[in-house]
């Protein structure tokens, strides 16, 4: 019997598993990509060509941004609340990872606390920040009640909120991506570093840091291009005034300026697509958004 | 040196917890506005929610979505997935990029690109354009997760089964099927909560017709905030959580059927 089997795996092709015919994957894969090009690539690609069509082809579009002060200060704005917000989760998402991978007993307990906000609707967490930042909300409370203030401060509808609550919702994947990049560590490593003279801030420093780059490089790619296209926490708990490119685009939809909303969109695709091959071409981190698939 | 690393890490474990955890309180509370703490603890918010019209029909409306996204997604994906691993390269790559593609598109310039095309096919105000816009976002969860599943296949499994003289389609249906199961529903649990939780689209989609339940919230949190919507978002967080849950234990348990 077994004789006769093994001619035959042997003559399989390298393909592991079935054999399949030429045409089944493609058949296969076929319905999907057919369902995504018309129903949203298409519509994407429709829509982002207006910025170039309108009225005749043109850059003018593109060319006018430039020059434009609205765009100028919400790109701006944009920008440096991604960049604060990327720092942010990296100052208190690192700690939080470090915990883990050095957490025993305790570490079933640490993970539903991270994972609890990473499972909730981003909705219900710009909501939470709404609750304790507002005028008689928890914060103002406890400030009040302690005597540092005499009248409740100002702190919903400012970019701090914003900054904050955007940190808030997502240190998740900063933590993760870090967490896992730690626990890859062999602690033989750290021993061996400590038996060879160094102190726990000179392992940390010289061994487990360097080693957790992988693993920080990924959190600080996710945390930036999410941050960039964020628009329901900066719309409910930011200043009317400090709007993101997302907020922008919006609003020109709704007064049907599609031309300069087109562009706008192509812009901010275009930076999101920019800053991930830069990271893909100088730090080699290209998986990072499978990772992201929570 | 150590109780300072437990002090700061308990401190921050709090950042991350404690938002969530204070909206589930103020669910609770008996007042008429928004206050901290709540000043006497009760379910009137609770009822308040279950009594009215627009709440319950907004909830419906966004479980009858996300479980129609959940059928057209997990198909699609599924096929998807058992036939990307067997494409030529290059074409892999191509079809890989366009499926996981709507994780790096911001979602404004998702939602209103399909807001441009939906509204010349009367799609817009209809739970119909729903399905098909949220199927796009989800189908990426469902293709990773059954993909990863495939990926820890062991092929003389299959072999085996041919060997036996098994058709290749029984040997997908006996013998591949039910090894990827853990994986093709871990998919179908994501793409429920990317449907159910998902707003940016429904904003522009929902129209006056279909309006899902992160709509509601959204109209209630721009005008008036009672605590209504922290009872919502209480019983909203108790079923992510579930589902999430159970995706978590359900890839666990696949991954250790995988490894022998």
């Amino acid at each position: 019997m077994s004789e006769a089997v093994a001619p035959a795996l042997l003559a399989a092709p390298r393909a592991p598993g079935l054999n399949w015919r030429r045409a089944v994957p493609l058949l296969l894969v076929a319905p999907l990509l057919a369902f995504m090009l018309a129903l949203y690539a298409a519509p994407v690609l429709a829509m982002l060509s207006r910025s170039l069509l309108e009225p005749a082809p043109t850059l003018a579009h593109y060319i006018e941004l430039a020059g434009d002060e609205v765009f100028l200060k919400v790109f701006t704005n944009t920008l440096s609340t991604t960049v604060t917000v990327t720092l942010g989760t990296l100052l208190l998402g690192y700690p939080i990872a470090l915990g883990m991978a050095r957490a025993r007993r305790l570490l079933p307990l640490i993970l539903v606390i991270v994972l609890l906000p990473f499972w909730t609707s981003v909705l219900v967490r710009s909501y939470a920040w709404m609750v304790l930042l507002g005028r008689h909300g928890l914060v103002n409370e406890v400030l009040l009640a302690l005597g540092l203030l005499d009248r409740p401060m100002r702190l919903l509808n400012t970019p701090l909120a914003t900054q904050i609550a955007m940190v808030h919702i997502l240190l998740p994947y900063m933590i993760l991506p870090i967490a896992n990049a730690l626990r890859q560590i062999d602690p033989s490593l750290a021993r061996a570093a400590a038996g060879l003279g160094a102190g726990p801030f000179g392992v940390f420093r010289q061994v487990t840091l360097p080693l957790s780059m992988p693993g920080v490089m990924a959190g600080v790619l996710l945390v930036f291009v999410l941050s960039l296209g964020f628009y329901i926490t900066p719309a409910l708990v930011g200043g009317p005034r400090d709007m993101t490119l997302s907020m922008l685009i919006a609003q020109r939809v709704e007064q049907l300026d599609w031309a300069y909303a087109a562009t706008l969109s192509a812009v901010l695709l275009a930076t999101a697509l920019a800053i991930i091959a830069l990271f893909q071409r100088v730090f080699g981190v290209g998986t990072a958004f499978r990772m992201s698939a929570r | 040196m150590r109780l300072l690393g437990g002090g700061l890490l308990t401190l921050l474990l709090a950042f991350l917890g404690l938002p969530i955890l204070l909206v589930g309180i103020v669910s609770f509370s008996s007042a008429t506005y928004l206050t901290f703490p709540p000043p006497e603890f009760g379910l009137r918010w609770y009822r308040a929610y279950l009594g009215a019209r627009d709440w319950l029909d907004a909830t419906w409306l966004s479980l009858a979505v996300a479980a129609a996204v959940v059928v057209v997604s997990t198909l699609l994906g599924t096929l998807a997935a058992i036939g990307l691993a067997r494409l030529p390269r290059g074409l892999r790559v191509a079809a890989t990029g366009l499926i996981l593609s709507p994780l790096i598109v911001p979602g404004i310039v998702v939602a209103i690109g399909v807001y441009y095309a939906y509204s010349r096919y009367g799609l817009v105000g209809s739970p119909l354009g729903l399905v098909l816009a949220h199927s796009c976002l989800a189908v990426p969860f469902v293709v990773t997760s059954v993909s990863a599943s495939f990926a820890g296949l062991d092929p003389r499994l299959e072999q085996a089964a041919l060997s036996l003289g098994a058709t290749p389609f029984g040997t997908f249906r006996q013998v591949t099927l039910p090894l990827i199961r853990p994986g093709v529903l871990v998919g179908a649990l994501f793409a429920f909560i990317t449907s159910f939780d998902e707003l940016i689209v429904s904003l522009f989609l929902s129209g006056q017709g279909a309006v899902t339940l992160p709509r509601r919230m959204w109209d209630d949190l721009r005008y008036a905030i009672d605590p209504t919507i922290a009872a919502v978002s209480t019983l909203t967080v108790v079923l992510t959580a579930l589902l999430m849950g159970a995706a978590h234990w359900l890839k666990r348990r696949g991954e250790r059927l995988h490894t022998p």
